[in-house]
């Protein structure tokens, strides 16, 4: 999706102005909000793509508007929603008003310290790579309407594959819910030259972590 | 630099005999507004429905904020970079495969798949950032600053890296190759930054009092031995 959130290259957003001593959360709310978005993804509705898909298709105004945990939070209840885990007239009241639906699993706060460690990406390969490191590639010129890993500003660019990084979960199939389908993840270097034309930096390499599917022979 | 438990003193809410019926534990209304404000209420409705409904346990969200707050940090990383300036051999693991290298050391706990760390060098210097939204190294850093999570941060890193180093008061040579990872899948990466002058005798826990942050995220500098309190 051609959205806000694929900011790579932008203009306009100002200085990076980092704050100095910054607290983990700024207040209360926002750890709420983290650690709810942490335990649901255990319910088994959805996984990390899925919610990303979700906070992309918030409003660009929104996006752009409000904080990252309220993205966070308008994200999970838009998804709590749409799989209908809770619905609109409970979270207005503040009460459960209809059945729970069933979930995968309920984290008990003796679980934390176990599931807080990352689940892996990698998977089993179903085909061989099709590059290698050293492979010139372009990537393809795509603009699909669902969640995609490929940033606009790395789109039909010449780059070298520098890395393979094993066979993972695919971003573009899950939204779709079309299953993992997985494929074979490469770290892929652009001159900045081929990113940003003749008055790019000089001295500048960008890579992306690029799904197979989004590349071809160069 | 260390994750310090800290005391919320921005925070405005949360605080006791709210109606999820039970003690968080926690004391956060330092401000005198008892009033929540939309956003706090929201988010405290969400959780009353998540609870009633049987989805949630708060006092796992209790544990997961606290780990957050005061377990999970950039500590993690820089024992992690301080082990690489002291050892080479484990330096070379690292860079190999770093999930593997800190798991197989069994001092620097465990992280789980897909990190990778790079190293700066004076000729290639790299620097993190997440485009497309705030994917960052959790296990090794800790949950990621407003300005990592920034617009300003996201757009320019890749076109103007050097402008954004600017920011952050570093200007490397000219001659030295900036290398900008987007962190655009499940891969995370850290930075390892070139170890101090002057800290040849140093040892591994000293050096890592000079590893901060930003420096394994690609946009400071380690504190120099001056800039500490420790012996030289």
């Amino acid at each position: 999706m051609n959205g806000v959130h694929d900011m790579g290259g932008m203009h306009g957003f100002g200085p990076v102005t980092p704050e100095k001593d910054e607290p983990v959360f700024h207040a209360a709310w926002e750890g709420r909000v983290f650690a709810m978005q942490r335990i649901s993804g255990l319910f088994g509705y959805w996984n990390i793509d899925i919610g990303r898909a979700a906070v992309e298709k918030l409003p660009p105004h929104i996006y752009l508007g409000v904080t990252y945990y309220e993205k966070w939070h308008r994200g999970l209840e838009a998804r709590l929603l749409s799989f209908g885990l809770v619905s609109d007239d409970e979270l207005q009241a503040g009460h459960a008003l209809h059945p729970a639906k069933p979930i995968k699993r309920r984290l008990a706060s003796t679980d934390v310290d176990n599931a807080m460690q990352r689940g892996s990406y990698y998977r089993q390969e179903q085909a061989p790579a099709c590059f290698k490191p050293g492979d010139k590639v372009r990537t393809k010129n795509i603009n699909p309407t669902s969640h995609t890993r490929l940033p606009r500003y790395a789109r039909d660019r010449v780059g070298m594959v520098e890395a393979i990084r094993g066979c993972h979960v695919y971003p573009d199939s899950v939204v779709l819910g079309k299953g993992e389908d997985p494929q074979w993840l490469y770290t892929v270097v652009f001159d900045g030259k081929e990113l940003w034309g003749p008055d790019a930096a000089a001295g500048l390499k960008v890579s992306i972590e690029a799904f197979e599917p989004y590349l071809e022979p160069a | 630099m260390a994750n310090e438990p800290h005391d919320h003193e921005h925070d405005h809410g949360h605080s006791h005999g709210h109606e999820h019926g039970h003690d968080h534990g926690h004391d956060h209304d330092h401000s005198g507004n008892s009033e929540l404000t939309e956003q706090q209420a929201r988010v405290r409705a969400l959780e009353t429905v998540l609870t009633e409904k049987g989805y949630i346990d708060p006092t796992a969200l209790d544990r997961i904020v606290q780990a957050f707050e005061t377990k999970i940090g950039p500590h993690i990383g820089a024992r992690v970079v301080a082990k690489a300036w002291a050892d080479p051999a484990f330096k070379q693991r690292l860079l190999d495969d770093a999930t593997k290298a800190i798991n197989e050391d069994g001092t620097l706990g465990r992280v789980s798949d897909h990190l990778i760390a790079v190293e700066n060098t004076p000729k290639q210097r790299h620097m993190i950032v997440c485009t497309l939204c705030s994917c960052y190294p959790w296990e090794v850093l800790g949950l990621p600053p407003v300005w990592y999570k920034s617009a300003a941060y996201r757009s320019r890193s890749v076109i103007d890296p050097r402008g954004v180093l600017k920011d952050f008061g570093v200007a490397p040579p000219a001659e030295t190759e900036i290398r900008v990872w987007d962190s655009t899948a499940e891969t995370r990466f850290i930075v390892i930054p070139m170890r101090p002058a002057g800290t040849e005798s140093w040892d591994e826990e000293q050096l890592a009092e000079l590893v901060t942050r930003d420096s394994m995220v690609g946009t400071g500098e380690p504190l120099r031995p001056a800039q500490t309190d420790k012996p030289q």
